[in-house]
């Protein structure tokens, strides 16, 4: 991905996730076993030290449903789950995950059934050429996940690290407002 | 919307003009829609592009052994490997693959090599040793146009890529008679597509001397045209894919390096070549909005009726030509409506620079003079005490009518989006009357449905869909056109299932595989819903008589009493009516004529334009229009300006999904505000790109974004279907100067300078109160001096 060789993580900087395992440091080419699950399922795999989650999802796991836009926490397209919280996956690196819970746009739709996100986002026409959907969709479940009511000013809050080039925004901020509401509706019933 | 009865009325349209859902979007949005680089083939070897650090540089030689000796590594191509030209407009072609002898900006491709995996490609690049002889270069157009300045390209004079000098009417006695003569000096800056999908192509060579090459590409038809003739495999031995594409706005356009690289490679190695840009490399490769220096000059008289116009262009094309003949022309030629000039005359000179080449950018050409003409109308607005909305007014062409430059208004709706834009904003009563610091401005604009002649001559279709319907009951349209996200695929899908009483469902687009489709010139020009679309409703009509005719000898009625309509067939205007599911009746059809299919085309009119040389440059089968009304809000001690929010009133024809025209309006309107105060591709002295990243290049996120108000207006066109016309491009333009009027309004200062930063626009205040105080000084001076507009 990007030419440039990623150097080791910084042992002082803390994540802010619990799960996360105490950051090393790791000479590039040793390769780490791990097991984590993604999208529940148990996935054991062997990294190299400097390979990052988006390209461990997209070249080792075939998950290509997560997008990579610029490789350098960016544009937020490659935005997936790491234990319930947003994550940017093209800075995060996969041999930390061991013992995380990866969930990525391929487990956002409830069995065969679309979540009221993706169904809105299709209603409102909110995916245009659909390139940021999936990293867009995913920090909105994050919030809707954690927030019953978001506002709208939540909702720009939340999302503001999720580009978007098509839309202006706007259909994006009514498709998730709509998602919310059949939210409240079948928490009510 | 899945109907299980015939419909009540037959005589209505029933899925085009109703916001049905997009085909492809659940694809989209459950991470099933495959990109160009989410595919993979077995023993696929990855490939990087070795780029010139210099801005001007004659190669001297390559070195590629270490490279090549690197496990892993399988091939090194150069520009040596592949000597043609090549270039999207057949006369200005001026580009290798890979740079031959000379490299001419910063980023130009020198070689490429392949190997096993993208780090291995990575590594060797950087062993890839290449002498070099550094040459003296030119990054603003100023300096390339000097008697001294060394030339990019040895066959183009004083750096010149093309110079247009048109006049129609006599300018000078116009202005010369005018009351009012406005005008000044304009600068717009360059930008960039931002396309959050990185261009990426697959190269695919088959021994038995097929090349296939899959590619984010907005232009399949002009990429299979130029792979077949730079790397001479036959015309009828290529195919060209074009998965669904990640945004694109014009970034897409043309053939680039990486597609030759991933083909040539693969020809070399026989196995399949992925190339995929990085961010960075995304802005070397650019074709982005040109930069253009403005003197522009606007009469009128004192009941504000305009009179003359005289427009210099200078535009900075970069180091190739890229569209630039196009761009040269349009930077000129899309300024004559929607308001009437009695007199016209531009002077507009390209010129090359050695930087990333510059080329169509959403509203290709017209975006940057739009903002120097409107904001200039709107200083004649202020001069004559005439609100700029009414100015407009008194100056409108009208359907039928011909720009001064010729150009035919098939049809014209712009006084409709002047009056939403004026109601839904509530103008009158902001106009001049918002508090210091707040304030709200207008511009308008008119752009292209497509071009009436395609980029190289030929008098075949433009566009072409293909038909095939069966005893399932599902019809498949088959169409080269691109889906790039502005929901093409969809709009055929609408048009056939409206045409043959099918829902959305029953419909299955393949698009943008030259093996598979007839040929559709691509997403350029906003061209696709008028020419597809049109090629589309003649296959739709010619299958759906096959179809009446079959039930109405089963019916025994007449032909024209059969409608087809949600799902079924049903007679019109009988006391009983009787009613047939369409799936049956597309049995009877295959029954009485064996094998459904049919065949559709749309090619352009041609009388629409003038006849001087150019005149056919900006002509279009017919016009969309747009008027914006912007408020913004002026930080007058830190110069931070908001835009909280844009009024977009666009006469798209027939809006036949009108959520996805809003989409269309929004993401337009959007990106003009985006140019306007955030974006700059911007260039150090040393011809280094100052930020090529997502981040240093400011794009707006949802924190930023003003609210957009999408106002549809529907002027039905003749020429196109349903009525229909473009809403892609259109809408961005009055974007930028309904801004900048807005600023004037708000705190008194011209931003005749793009973009409208805190520091320019802080700059201006201060100049502003420093005028002011002088003034205070010196009182006689106010009495002699005219008052600045």
């Amino acid at each position: 991905m990007n030419s440039e060789e990623q150097s080791p993580p910084n042992p002082e900087d803390e994540g802010s996730h619990a799960k996360l395992v105490p950051l090393r440091v790791r000479a590039n080419g040793d390769r780490v076993p791990l097991r984590l699950r993604i999208n529940g399922d148990l996935v054991d795999a062997s990294v190299p030290g400097n390979q990052t989650l988006l390209e461990f999802l997209r070249y080792d796991v075939g998950l290509t449903g997560t997008k990579q836009g610029c490789d350098k926490g960016d544009c937020g397209v490659c935005t997936v789950l790491l234990d319930g919280t947003p994550v940017l996956s093209c800075l995060t690196p996969a041999a930390d995950l061991d013992g995380a819970s990866v969930e990525t746009i391929e487990s956002l739709a409830r069995g065969s059934t679309l979540h009221p996100l993706q169904d809105a986002f299709i209603e409102r026409g909110a995916a245009q050429c659909g390139f940021c959907t999936p990293g867009m969709l995913m920090s909105a479940k994050a919030l809707l996940d954690r927030s019953e009511r978001p506002t709208r000013d939540d909702i720009c809050a939340a999302l503001a690290g999720n580009l978007c080039r098509c839309t202006g925004y706007t259909k994006i901020l009514e498709a998730v407002e709509d998602a919310r509401d059949v939210l409240i509706a079948e928490r009510k019933r | 919307m899945k109907a299980t009865n015939p419909p009540e009325r037959t005589d209505e349209l029933h899925i085009i003009g109703r916001r049905v859902r997009k085909t492809g979007a659940a694809d989209q949005v459950t991470g099933r829609a495959q990109y160009t680089d989410d595919l993979r083939f077995p023993g696929m070897l990855h490939a990087k592009i070795v780029r010139s650090p210099h801005p001007h540089a004659r190669i001297k030689a390559i070195r590629a052994e270490r490279a090549l000796a690197l496990e892993g590594v399988h091939a090194v191509v150069t520009g040596k490997d592949m000597p043609v030209l090549y270039g999207i407009i057949p006369w200005t072609q001026d580009e290798y693959p890979l740079a031959l002898e000379k490299a001419l900006y910063i980023g130009d491709g020198v070689a490429a090599v392949a190997a096993t995996s993208e780090h291995i490609a990575a590594k060797a690049a950087k062993l890839i040793e290449i002498d070099w002889e550094v040459l003296p270069y030119a990054l603003e157009p100023e300096d390339a146009l000097k008697p001294e300045a060394i030339l990019l390209h040895s066959n183009k004079a004083n750096n010149i890529t093309k110079h247009v000098h048109l006049e129609f009417g006599d300018v000078d006695a116009a202005l010369a008679e005018s009351d009012v003569v406005a005008g000044g000096e304009y600068s717009f800056h360059g930008t960039t597509h931002g396309a959050l999908e990185p261009h990426c192509a697959i190269g695919l060579w088959e021994p038995a001397g097929v090349l296939t090459v899959i590619s984010s590409t907005q232009v399949p038809h002009y990429l299979h045209r130029e792979l077949s003739r730079v790397l001479a495999v036959p015309y009828d031995r290529v195919r060209v894919i074009q998965p669904p594409v990640g945004g694109a706005f014009g970034g897409k356009s043309e053939p680039f390096d990486l597609e030759f690289c991933v083909a040539k490679l693969s020809m070399m190695t026989g196995r399949p070549v992925k190339i995929l840009y990085t961010r960075e490399e995304v802005f070397y490769a650019h074709r982005g909005r040109h930069p253009m220096r403005f003197n522009y000059r606007v009469g009128a008289m004192r009941d504000g009726r305009l009179t003359g116009c005289d427009a210099r262009v200078l535009v900075d094309g970069g180091a190739y030509a890229s569209f630039g003949l196009v761009t040269t022309y349009y930077a000129g030629q899309l300024v004559t409506a929607p308001l009437r000039l009695s007199a016209y005359r531009f002077d507009s000179t390209r010129v090359y620079t050695n930087k990333p080449a510059c080329g169509p950018k959403r509203g290709h050409g017209s975006v940057q003079p739009r903002f120097a003409f409107e904001v200039t109308l709107d200083k004649i607005a202020r001069e004559l005490d005439i609100d700029p909305i009414e100015l407009r007014r008194r100056n409108l062409l009208v359907a039928g009518d011909r720009t001064i430059n010729g150009l035919l208004l098939r049809s014209n709706g712009f006084g409709v989006c002047l009056d939403r834009v004026e109601a839904a904003s509530g103008w009158k009563d902001k106009y001049k009357r918002l508090p210091y610091g707040h304030g709200i401005g207008v511009a308008g604009s008119f752009y292209i449905s497509g071009t009436n002649y395609a980029i190289y001559p030929n008098e075949m279709p433009q566009s072409a869909v293909q038909l095939k319907v069966d005893r399932s009951g599902r019809v498949a349209v088959f169409c080269g056109l691109s889906e790039i996200g502005q929901g093409a695929n969809s709009m055929l899908a609408s048009i056939t299932a409206e045409e043959l009483g099918l829902e959305m469902e029953a419909i299955r687009v393949v698009s943008g595989d030259t093996d598979l489709t007839p040929i559709d010139l691509g997403a350029y020009s906003s061209r696709i819903t008028m020419m597809a679309g049109n090629a589309c409703l003649m296959a739709a009509r010619e299958i759906a008589k096959t179809i009446k005719t079959a039930i109405a000898r089963r019916w025994e009625c007449a032909l024209d009493a059969v409608v087809l309509a949600r799902g079924f067939a049903s007679e019109r205007g009988a006391k009983e009516p009787r009613s047939v599911p369409m799936a049956e009746a597309i049995c009877w059809a295959e029954t009485d004529s064996g094998t459904l299919g049919s065949v559709g085309h749309y090619n352009t009119p041609k009388d629409g334009h003038g006849t001087y040389r150019g005149a056919t440059i900006g002509a279009s089968p017919t016009y969309s229009f747009t008027a914006h009304v912007a408020e913004v809000r002026v930080d007058s001690k830190t110069g931070v300006t908001t835009v909280d929010r844009i009024w977009i009133a666009h006469d798209c024809g027939k809006a036949l999904n009108p959520t996805l025209v809003e989409g269309q309006m929004e993401g337009s309107a959007y990106m003009g505000f985006a140019e306007a105060i955030f974006e700059e591709h911007d260039f150090y002295g040393s011809g280094l790109h100052k930020g090529p990243s997502l981040l240093d290049y400011r794009m707006p996120t949802f924190l930023d974004c003003p609210d957009l108000v999408s106002l549809v207006v529907e002027a039905g066109d003749p020429e196109g279907p349903y009525g229909a016309k473009e809403v892609g491009e259109g809408p961005l333009h009055p974007s930028i100067p309904a801004i900048a009027n807005a600023i004037y309004d708000a705190v008194g200062v011209r931003v005749d300078s793009l973009p409208f930063s805190p520091s320019a626009v802080l700059r201006l205040l201060q100049q502003k109160a420093q005028q002011k105080a002088q003034r205070e000084a010196e009182p006689l001076a106010v009495a002699s001096g005219g008052r600045p507009c």
